[in-house]
């Protein structure tokens, strides 16, 4: 009586996380099958009849791969750029005891506290009164801005669970501070750094709202691209990139998986 | 005593297995109520799967648990009478030291819950910490914490699992010694795994040695140190000199039977050889054998290999024409000490041999001993 | 110049104060720290002193604007859009329960439960999380649509009934209704409250578990005795993960809602880039930046929680 109560409750747990899995994955899943779609008018709503058009011709919609690569020359950029100052704030936060410290936690807590629609308003306000161009260069500088938050959050965590002592260590077997930075601390530090890169990259890819604010009609990106259609019909094309993006994304975390393991097993 | 009491803990066929591997055969052992009862053996076997099957968080694969006449298998941890200190003492990390002892109680509901816990404190001598989150007490601190939490709820049987086993050596021997003033002190009975068989011995009135599983032997620690009953149990329990002999036939006194190991006939005690036996391990431990002729009947000559010096005793390696080399420890008391390369006769008194059947492997539980 | 950066920004209630090891050379950590902080407060901190300027300034796009100090401007905001300013923040409320509720198993099952398939399901989180969320928005209204599965599940359980109801959609449909867009909104940052989560969950030491069953606790009184406040500060991290950008996000309104679902977010967009009212605009911007980080402030004072970050 009591194991089968045990067995229920056991895979309780199990069957609402399985669920709580599917919400997650059921539109990735719908994107992938109606990438396959021949839709009936503009909007690919509905599944009419199997077809590889999107596929075989993915740049078949006017526009559509120009946004692709301004978003992919963007969140390159924008996720170097933010993961080299956050890593650097990251390790001043995380090596050494200086003095402003609550305040630079507060200066990187707050960009993630507050509503893209706010930064993305702001900033606008800031290009209006310094009289500069939206445009490309101004979504760069906006991306990198809200990016360095994440990239500190996710490379402290990393550099928090250093032994400290492995530094002294390389310093005691003479190495100087900035060897020993080189051979010990930032490989140590590496998944940490290359974590917060991904994640600069996916939210730069992904966003929206602040973008839309300091775009030109010039600089269209990626999402840009994909709200505009939401409104005018919504080609193939768009699922098929979606679609990309996702497979692109589960091998780079699958990879990054494996590679972790096999650290691990190595350690231990 | 002797009589089955309502409070003693019953193991039937107890058993469990993890897929094809067997972690505990079958145990049949009865555990007095009011006694402390040690479960020794080296890591791996099955000592703490036993224990937890007693607190309910393993479920036996077969055979049952009975507390006196009420059989609790099927009940789950949190029904059972029955608290554990666990090894890592799994304190509750956001509740003070008074939160964490009160724990058990409040959720029984217990209207006295608070007194009782300062009692349980006072008990372990932590008076006045109540207060404390347990990341700001010492390890042993924390321990006595642990201690109390179980304590407190006045269990059936109460589980230590390695409970000292965090501490450093002095702080050890201390808690050995309180951990049996506490028991003595509440008369709950107490069952204690360890790998540790100091521990086990200073502690427990009686000890079960296990091995792969299995009991090898159960009974008060002097009489496991004297008559063990296997290698592994000679081994495990201090160190053993085993020596390859066949049984003579003939009695060259009353009570003594005689062996032939390597040419030399050797005596030893007839209750401490198994009956029928033809081939055997004899064993000696190393502070009952002697340098020169002053030790027994028995003697054998062989050639001092090395001397350490320990303070309160030599210990000697004493090598036999035939490459057996034997540890004799010697009390340092002032007598004659012997030097390296030295030739020397070892002897010893019948009643301090036992004989094994030979068909044990002579080293089981020899190299064991620190193993975590 | 570097020590100036780095202290003349206020206390924070949210510092940490670890000790890190001994200083070495005291230049180095603000050498460290300059250029991305220097980037932060001239695209971060210095907006919001232009866009709290901009709201007191009188004009219009053509003739440019000039600063008045015209305060009036933000009874005007809230008097017109206070309604706005409500919905999304329920809205968001409600999405941040939802996501709590549906992502504390599935955190609870990875960090605790999934064993050898930890990092499948891990990953499996944080994949869809790389396809544009508006692609995926998009997907969810095929799934809500009318002639689709879903939906006429929803009407033969009677699932449609009862969020008519309490109010989360007025007719028989699933999609372009209150319900869709906070279904949207939970869904969206899910993984922001999933993966704060499991770091918070993945660090219980399951012997805790054992030891509250040991000590007669039930295991509904394991978890609220031990469990849930032990991941107390997962639940903060990612509560606020979750409700900070879903209370100023528009485009789940937008998708999958009506023209009674409109959102504040929608309503700044469209004043700064439509209506080209950019005092009224950059008004209602500081008061939700405002609203937000009050409420934030008190959250994180009421949680008891200083190790955000």
């Amino acid at each position: 009586m009591n194991g089968i109560m045990n067995w229920i409750r056991r895979h309780l747990v199990a069957f609402a996380a399985l669920v709580v899995l599917a919400y997650l994955l059921v539109p990735n899943v719908i994107v992938a099958v109606f990438s396959f779609n021949d839709p009936e008018g503009k909007f690919n709503y509905n599944f009419n009849r199997f077809s590889t058009d999107g596929w075989t011709n993915p740049c078949g919609t006017a526009g559509i791969c120009d946004a692709v690569g301004l978003s992919l020359r963007i969140g390159l950029t924008a996720s170097l750029v933010a993961t080299i100052l956050g890593t650097m704030i990251a390790f001043a936060l995380g090596r050494y005891r200086f003095r402003g410290r609550s305040g630079t936690n507060l200066l990187i807590f707050m960009p993630m506290a507050t509503p893209e629609v706010v930064m993305g308003s702001s900033l606008l306000t800031l290009f209006l009164m310094m009289g500069l161009p939206t445009g490309p260069l101004a979504i760069l500088i906006a991306h990198i801005m809200f990016c360095i938050s994440f990239v500190v959050v996710a490379v402290k965590a990393r550099v928090a669970t250093l032994d400290p002592k492995l530094e002294e260590a390389a310093a005691d077997l003479g190495a100087t501070p900035f060897q020993t930075f080189l051979r010990v601390t930032l490989p140590l530090s590496a998944p940490g750094i290359a974590a917060g890169a991904l994640l600069a990259f996916s939210l730069s890819f992904d966003d929206y709202i602040i973008t839309n604010f300091n775009a030109s009609p010039s600089s269209i990106t990626f999402p840009m691209y994909v709200w505009g259609a939401s409104a005018r019909g919504v080609p193939v094309q768009v699922y098929v990139i979606g679609t990309v993006m996702f497979l692109i994304a589960l091998t780079v975390v699958m990879v990054g998986q494996l590679i972790s393991n096999r650290r691990n097993r190595q350690v231990a | 005593m002797g009589e089955s009491q309502k409070g003693d803990l019953h193991l039937v066929a107890l058993t469990k297995t993890f897929g094809a591997f067997t972690a505990v055969q079958p145990m049949d052992l009865t555990i007095p109520q009011g006694s402390f009862f040690a479960l020794l053996g080296p890591s791996g076997c099955g000592k703490t799967t036993t224990l937890r099957m007693i607190a309910g968080l393993e479920a036996p694969s077969a055979g049952s648990i009975r507390i006196g006449e009420q059989d609790i298998t099927a009940t789950k941890a949190h029904q059972r009478n029955v608290n554990t200190v666990f090894q890592s003492y799994a304190l509750f990390p956001h509740m003070t030291v008074l939160d964490n002892v009160m724990f058990g109680l409040k959720r029984r509901g217990d209207k006295d819950a608070r007194r009782k816990a300062l009692e349980a404190l006072e008990l372990v001598q932590l008076e006045g910490l109540g207060g404390r989150k347990p990341a700001q007490l010492s390890g042993g601190m924390q321990q006595r914490v642990a201690l109390a939490r179980a304590l407190v709820n006045r269990p059936d049987v109460l589980l230590l699992d390695e409970p000292l086993g965090a501490l450093d050596l002095k702080l050890r021997r201390q808690m050995q010694i309180e951990l049996k003033r506490i028991q003595q002190e509440v008369g709950l009975t107490f069952i204690h795994v360890t790998h540790d068989q100091e521990e086990a011995m200073t502690m427990a009135d009686t000890i079960a040695v296990m091995n792969q599983g299995v009991v090898e032997q159960i009974g008060d620690p002097a009489t496991l140190y004297e008559q063990p009953r296997s290698t592994f149990v000679a081994n495990f329990l201090g160190q053993s000199n085993l020596l390859r002999a066949k049984v003579v036939p003939g009695s060259p006194r009353e009570g003594v039977a005689l062996v032939r190991s390597h040419d030399a006939d050797l005596e030893v005690a007839v209750d401490h050889l198994p009956q029928g036996a033809s081939d055997v391990w004899l064993g000696v431990r190393p502070e009952k054998l002697r340098l020169g002729e002053s030790g027994g009947p028995n003697r054998l000559r062989g050639t001092v290999r090395d001397v350490s010096f320990t303070g309160v005793a030599i210990q000697y390696i004493v090598r036999m024409p035939w490459g057996r080399e034997l540890t004799v420890v010697q009390q340092n008391d002032g007598s004659a000490r012997a030097t390296l390369g030295e030739d020397v006769t070892v002897s010893w008194a019948a009643e301090h041999g036992f004989a094994l059947d030979a068909s044990q492997d002579a080293d089981a539980g020899a190299m064991v001993e620190d193993d975590v | 110049m570097s020590e100036a950066t780095a202290t003349r920004v206020p206390a924070s209630p949210l510092g940490t104060g670890t000790a890190a090891t001994p200083a070495r050379r005291n230049w180095v950590p603000y050498a460290l720290l300059l250029p991305g902080l220097l980037w932060l407060t001239v695209f971060f901190v210095l907006p919001m002193i232009t866009l709290g300027s901009q709201s007191l300034q009188e004009g219009n796009v053509d003739e440019g604007f000039v600063f008045t100090g015209n305060v009036g401007i933000y009874a005007d905001a809230f008097s017109r859009y206070w309604p706005h300013m409500v919905r999304s923040l329920s809205y968001a409320g409600l999405a941040t329960v939802l996501a709590l509720l549906l992502g504390y198993p599935l955190a609870y099952f990875i960090a605790q439960k999934a064993g050898r398939w930890k990092n499948v399901v891990l990953v499996l989180v944080i994949a869809p999380f790389f396809t544009s969320f508006l692609i995926r928005t998009l997907a969810w209204k095929t799934i809500l649509s009318d002639n689709w599965v879903v939906t006429q599940w929803a009407q033969q359980l009677g699932i449609t009934d009862v969020l008519q109801a309490v109010g989360l959609t007025s007719t028989d449909s699933l999609l372009f209704s209150p319900f869709a867009v906070v279904m949207g909104l939970t869904y969206n940052f899910l993984p922001f409250m999933i993966l704060p989560l499991y770091a918070s969950l993945e660090r219980l030491d399951p012997r805790l578990l054992e030891a509250a069953g040991d000590l007669y606790a039930t295991p509904i009184q394991a978890f609220r005795r031990v469990t849930w406040p032990l991941s107390l500060p997962g639940v903060v991290a990612g509560t606020l993960l979750t409700f900070i950008p879903a209370s100023g996000d528009f485009i789940n309104a937008r998708l999958l809602g009506n023209t009674q679902t409109t959102m504040i977010g929608s309503v700044i967009d469209s004043q700064f880039l439509r209506v080209l009212d950019y005092p009224l605009a950059a008004a209602l911007s500081f008061v939700l930046l405002v609203v937000i980080v009050t409420l934030v402030a008190l959250y994180v004072r009421k949680a008891g929680t200083e190790e955000l970050l």
